[in-house]
């Protein structure tokens, strides 16, 4: 059973003048344990998508699905509070920024222990603050944060970067989620403490069995820690497979590019020669090309791109293109496995 | 003479003012000698606090060092003379929507520099504005519009039309490439690579990404605690670390490389 199964969900932006589609009938499916990558651009919707999962998308913003089930549940028919109540139970976010996000004015221990619900809690009120307590130095200890004595004292701006993102993992974990969205938690980081981060979500993935949606910009950086990945382009889905297709034998034009774009993936072109990209730049909002967002900018375009293809897939491999790169056989032999940490 | 810019000995180290006796000062970068050619690049790579932006603003004159000098073409560059340095070392930064001033056309921001570096007269100087831009793969009409108007990889190129319409040598680039998409980056890599070999520029690049950094420099130099601990070429550098820190620094990128090879 999948754990999330979404079918063509949309995102449109009410406005004054017209409506804006910013997210275009992307589909999403996580199983239970898996690593999922949300590969796209800026401005290709992913963290709208995200912010839409968990539900914290303003008035402003229209969502609407075909299909949105939570394992096995459908979360169209529940009402909001309801809706609401599940999905906080069982998703959590962390974000980019780490230092940003957390309230520069409140020590750390306060804002871990304000996250633990008091749903874990037994006893009186001093023994449930006992426990609070123990249960946020736990917490700390999971993420790897050793010295928790002096973590939980400190503000913000006295840790590292590194150190507030394992902070906000830590939060994230205090109600036990079975999903958690990394919206770029990487972003704007040092190699070393981004290969801190990765390895500890990923620990956690094996650990807890939790499942992962990695979302980031750059294909390269992610392709090590998931199973799958989901690529966006301007809002629309572009392509979804394991990781070893999406790298190895790309269908889309524009996973093509990126893949391409990457100067480590390309390692058997001579230093300083020409990389191959596509020309152009991603399309703001408000001008966005009718039929396949990608058409001013792929190579590949034809007559037929002024209508948005539909999703073809060839067992796990989904694309949506009107001229795939190579149409693969029909019967493909079972993708390898592939061995994390290996 | 073949080097376009030699460093000899330069060193920085902050002064603390809190005590009148027991004067303290950090030193953020021990004396540190390297040379660059022209239409070579040179990457610098190391931890956070590890002196890099530091050594980026003592070149470009935004500080002043603590000691050692700076020859560009055999020539010693003072630390306060601006107009000569500037000419020829130009820097990019890392967000380039925040260095353009929003409340000026790119045709003033461009004019600028030209202004107070060269004799030119105005009809002289726009057409050099619309060269460069047309050199940086920008149209010239754009000139007239206002940084809000342009995308982030086309600020990017701005920010380089800035730092080449002087006709420079050297050229830092602070994390530039850092902040671009995946298909913006390549495409300004292929356009620093092509201005490098018409103009014979000089790159010096410090920037956290790997691959970049093995694709687009001729050497390599390893900061760390403002110490250079490795450097060399970067095939040999990049094949065979000898340094604890540069094979840490590797070993983000080596995660990379093998899932290439499934």
């Amino acid at each position: 059973m999948n754990l999330l199964d979404i079918r063509n969900l949309s995102i449109e932006l009410i406005n004054d003048e017209q409506n804006i589609l910013a997210v275009d009938k992307v589909s999403l499916s996580m199983k239970e344990g898996e690593v999922r990558g949300l590969v796209g651009e800026s401005g290709s919707g992913k963290s709208l998508l995200a912010q839409a999962l968990v539900g914290v998308l303003d008035d402003k913003w229209h969502v609407h699905a075909d299909r949105f089930h939570w394992r096995g549940i459908d979360l169209l028919r529940l009402s909001v509070e309801e809706r609401k109540a599940l999905l906080s139970r069982d998703i959590a976010m962390i974000f980019q920024e780490p230092m940003a996000c957390l309230d520069p004015t409140t020590a750390i221990g306060e804002q871990l222990t304000e996250a633990i619900d008091s749903g874990q809690l037994t006893g009186f009120f001093w023994q449930r603050k006992q426990q609070r307590q123990a249960a946020a130095i736990k917490l700390l200890h999971k993420v790897g944060i050793k010295n928790h004595q002096s973590c939980l004292k400190s503000y913000p701006h006295q840790l590292t970067e590194a150190k507030c993102q394992r902070v906000m993992i830590a939060m994230a974990l205090a109600r036990r989620p079975i999903l958690l969205i990394a919206d770029e938690p990487t972003a704007a980081m040092e190699n070393t403490n981004e290969g801190q981060i990765f390895r500890l979500l990923s620990s956690l993935n094996q650990l807890k069995n939790m499942s992962i949606l990695l979302i980031s910009h750059d294909l390269e950086n992610i392709t090590y820690w998931t199973n799958t990945i989901t690529v966006m382009y301007s809002g629309q889905f572009v392509e979804a497979g394991t990781t070893a297709q999406i790298f190895n034998k790309p269908l889309h034009p524009y996973t093509r590019a990126l893949v391409d774009s990457s100067p480590s993936a390309n390692l058997h072109l001579p230093s300083k020669s020409r990389l191959k990209t596509l020309p152009g730049s991603i399309p703001l909002l408000q001008h966005l090309p009718i039929g396949c967002r990608l058409g001013p900018r792929c190579p590949r375009a034809q007559q037929a791109c002024v209508k948005a293809p539909l999703v073809t897939h060839f067992h796990e491999h989904k694309v949506s293109c009107h001229f795939p790169l190579t149409t693969p056989t029909p019967f493909t032999p079972s993708p390898k496995k592939i061995i994390k940490g290996a | 003479m073949s080097e376009l810019l030699e460093v000899k000995d330069l060193c920085k180290s902050y002064k603390h003012k809190n005590y009148w006796f027991n004067k303290k000062s950090t030193t953020v970068l021990a004396p540190i000698s390297f040379s660059v050619e022209a239409h070579q690049t040179l990457a610098i790579i190391g931890e956070a606090g590890s002196g890099k932006s530091t050594l980026a603003k003592l070149l470009v004159g935004a500080e002043p060092a603590s000691g050692g000098c700076i020859y560009l073409n055999g020539q010693a560059l003072e630390s306060s003379s601006y107009k000569q340095r500037c000419q020829h070392i130009r820097m990019i930064f890392q967000d380039s929507g925040t260095t353009l001033n929003p409340s000026l056309t790119i045709l003033q921001l461009l004019d600028e520099p030209l202004k107070l570096n060269t004799p030119f007269d105005e009809i002289k100087r726009k057409e050099l504005i619309r060269t460069t831009l047309q050199k940086v793969g920008l149209l010239g009409d754009h000139m007239n519009f206002y940084p809000h108007m342009f995308s982030g990889g086309q600020k990017q190129r701005i920010s380089l039309a800035r730092a080449i319409i002087l006709q420079p040598e050297v050229i830092i680039l602070d994390e530039a490439l850092a902040s671009l998409d995946p298909s913006l980056r390549s495409q300004m890599i292929n356009l620093l690579l092509d201005l490098q070999q018409q103009m014979g520029l000089a790159y010096i690049l410090i920037s956290h990404n790997l691959g970049i950094i093995r694709h687009f420099s001729d050497n390599i130099m390893v900061l760390s605690h403002g110490e250079v601990v490795e450097s060399g070429k970067t095939r040999d550098v990049m094949s065979n670390p000898q340094h604890k820190v540069t094979q840490k620094l590797l070993l983000t990128q080596s995660f990379q490389l093998k899932s290439k090879r499934r």
